[in-house]
């Protein structure tokens, strides 16, 4: 799925390069917004997340509950404005360990070619070969619900794009002068990679990872509105829509809130990736059709 | 070609050994004893004994060694056998054989459904374009390519099923069963495949051999369909072919919104069930499944487009 994304994003063609970076600022201000408001989610919500009220159930939105209450009373806000705490983290921290792991694999498998490259490229090819959200699904499934899991398997599946990116600015990169003159001048082959190579991948690498942060978040609630994931009573917007999808008949805005706050999340992120993209690496700007 | 299509069955093994490897390693890690799983099965909760748990335990072979469980399960499934289920004690296959038609009639659906969909729009937006009509498509194929399938799902049952009443909320059976998770996994690939679709089309109508057409005098009507389309098909049915394996992967989400009995809600069911063997079994299905039909994506470009050969790869 993540890569069908990325290829659609990749795909889209936005009309002038104006309205792209228009829309990559609207996405950043987006995301700057979701990060201020979970930073200071504490002092901004109306109610705690956890508090409950059952003669308060069901409540539809008003100005003491913005987007109503749930089954239990509990503020719907307050627990999608946490919930960006557990999203934000989640899409974080999967990026961060897939990308330092593909950093570091595709930089071994580029810089040293052979045998080593042969094994991590057959590797990164088995992954690749398999539908990663069911692979994530099945491990996540099996280590038992929780944050943890979930973390672990979809960091599990989503090293192998920033592997292959890596080893492909790699290769291109260590053939040219300023890597012989550096090994000619005695360095040893970690500084290299970490002060030659290393800058070189930073800018692929950046808005790969803008990008897998919408989707890590996506995947994630995919897989906590599945029931796995961080468990009640923690506010997960995954399963904050998973428990609304009871009540679709009586109460939609259990449903409809959690729902409309990944949807803005993922696509803020899309639309930053999308502009990084265009401002990293112009050969890669769609032809513009005008 | 041949030797292509070898080395692609080749790689198809090893990922088979990959995936089931890494998910046995996984069952292993995992909390909860498959033998105790199979008493409760078996002789109910209130019946269970030590020693039930391990005659099962030693008459499934659970009592051997990682690998070597791993090696039996193995040899079993070259066979065609898959295990039996640890909750229902139904072989594994026969489950998963009779899930599958319901997994493979979803994902038609949504491809035909995404098809319908997109083509038309693709082109009414290419060759109206600026339009508002062009604008509305844009716009929404923004929002279908960046809507989660299961919000879109649970919106689709809440407008038409429970609001208006023109489908059933969930369940499994005639057309009108399969209308609202159709258009629920089909959306996101309807998305690109509208957007691919107008500017492949933007593109061929700029060249040259469209302008020479239209100054012969051919009506707009016969230089989309006769001149136009056909040459903008290849990038699309690229992507689209792309997008298939992973309509499988959308499958598991619709599939549990709308408790349609294909596979992808047998995996859900059989992780919640802590049923080991069927998960087994459903992740090597689908392994199996995705490579495959990458393969026949790839293969079946060689013959749309010649340009591509994929000897000159090796």
């Amino acid at each position: 799925m993540t890569a069908a994304v990325v290829t659609a994003w990749r795909n889209l063609s936005v009309n002038n390069q104006l309205r792209k970076n228009k829309m990559a600022l609207i996405g950043l201000a987006i995301i700057l917004l979701l990060v201020i408001v979970a930073a200071i989610a504490p002092v901004f919500v109306p109610h705690h997340p956890y508090e409950q009220d059952l003669e308060k159930a069901f409540l539809p939105p008003s100005l003491e509950y913005p987007f109503g209450t749930d089954d239990f009373g509990r503020c719907i806000f307050s627990r999608i404005i946490f919930g960006t705490r557990i999203s934000l983290a989640i899409g974080v921290v999967v990026t961060a360990i897939s990308a330092v792991t593909g950093i570091i694999l595709g930089m071994l498998a580029g810089f040293y070619s052979g045998i080593v490259d042969e094994v991590i490229m057959r590797i990164v090819d088995i992954f690749l070969a398999f539908p990663g959200l069911i692979l994530a699904l099945v491990i996540a499934g099996l280590l038992g619900p929780g944050m943890f899991n979930v973390l672990f398997a979809l960091s599990l599946v989503g090293w192998m794009g920033y592997a292959r990116v890596v080893r492909g600015v790699v290769l291109a990169e260590k053939e040219k002068n300023f890597v012989e003159t550096a090994r000619a001048l005695g360095a040893g082959s970690l500084y290299i990679m970490y002060r030659h190579l290393l800058p070189n991948v930073l800018a692929p690498v950046i808005v790969m990872a803008t990008l897998g942060i919408g989707q890590a978040i996506l995947a994630a609630a995919g897989l906590s509105f599945l029931g796995l994931g961080a468990q009640p009573p923690v506010p997960v917007w995954g399963s904050m829509l998973n428990d609304g999808k009871m009540y679709l008949q009586t109460a939609p805005h259990l449903t409809i809130f959690p729902g409309l706050a990944i949807m803005i999340t993922v696509l803020s992120f899309n639309f930053l990736g999308d502009g990084l993209r265009d401002l990293f690496d112009p050969r890669l700007r769609e032809k513009t059709i005008e | 070609m041949l030797k292509y299509i070898i080395r692609r069955l080749a790689m198809l093994v090893i990922v088979v050994i990959g995936v089931t490897l890494v998910t046995f390693t996984m069952i292993h890690l995992a909390p909860g004893d498959p033998a105790e799983l199979m008493a409760i099965a078996r002789y109910g909760l209130e019946n269970l004994s030590e020693e039930d748990i391990e005659r099962i335990r030693v008459a499934e072979g659970l009592d051997a060694p990682i690998f070597i469980q791993y090696l039996r399960w193995l040899g079993h499934t070259v066979t065609g056998d898959l295990g039996r289920s640890l909750v229902t004690a139904d072989p594994v296959q026969e489950e998963i054989l009779l899930k599958l038609p319901a997994t493979f009639q979803l994902a038609l659906a949504a491809l035909v459904v995404s098809l319908l969909v997109a083509v038309p729009a693709g082109i009414i937006s290419a060759v109206k374009q600026h339009s508002p009509l062009d604008y509305l498509t844009m716009t929404g194929a923004l929002l279908g390519v960046s809507m989660p399938n299961f919000c879109l799902g649970l919106l689709l049952i809440l407008f038409f099923a429970v609001k208006l009443g023109w489908f059933p909320v969930y369940g499994y059976g005639g057309l009108s069963h399969m209308i609202l998770p159709a258009i629920t996994l089909g959306t996101g690939m309807a998305a690109i495949t509208t957007r691919l679709t107008r500017s492949s089309m933007l593109n061929v109508l700029r060249q040259d051999y469209i302008t020479a057409a239209r100054s012969k005098g051919l009506s707009e009507g016969q230089l989309i369909f006769s001149h136009a389309l056909k040459n903008s098909f290849i990038p699309v049915i690229t992507i689209v072919g792309l997008q298939i394996g992973h309509l499988l992967e959308g499958t598991v989400i619709v599939e549990s919104i709308f408790a349609w009995p294909g596979l992808g809600k047998l995996l859900v069911d059989s992780i919640f069930a802590r049923d080991f063997s069927m998960i087994q079994g459903c992740a090597l299905l689908f392994a199996v499944l995705f490579v495959l039909i990458n393969l026949l994506v790839d293969i079946s470009y060689v013959y749309l487009d010649p340009q591509i050969r994929y000897e000159k790869e090796s």
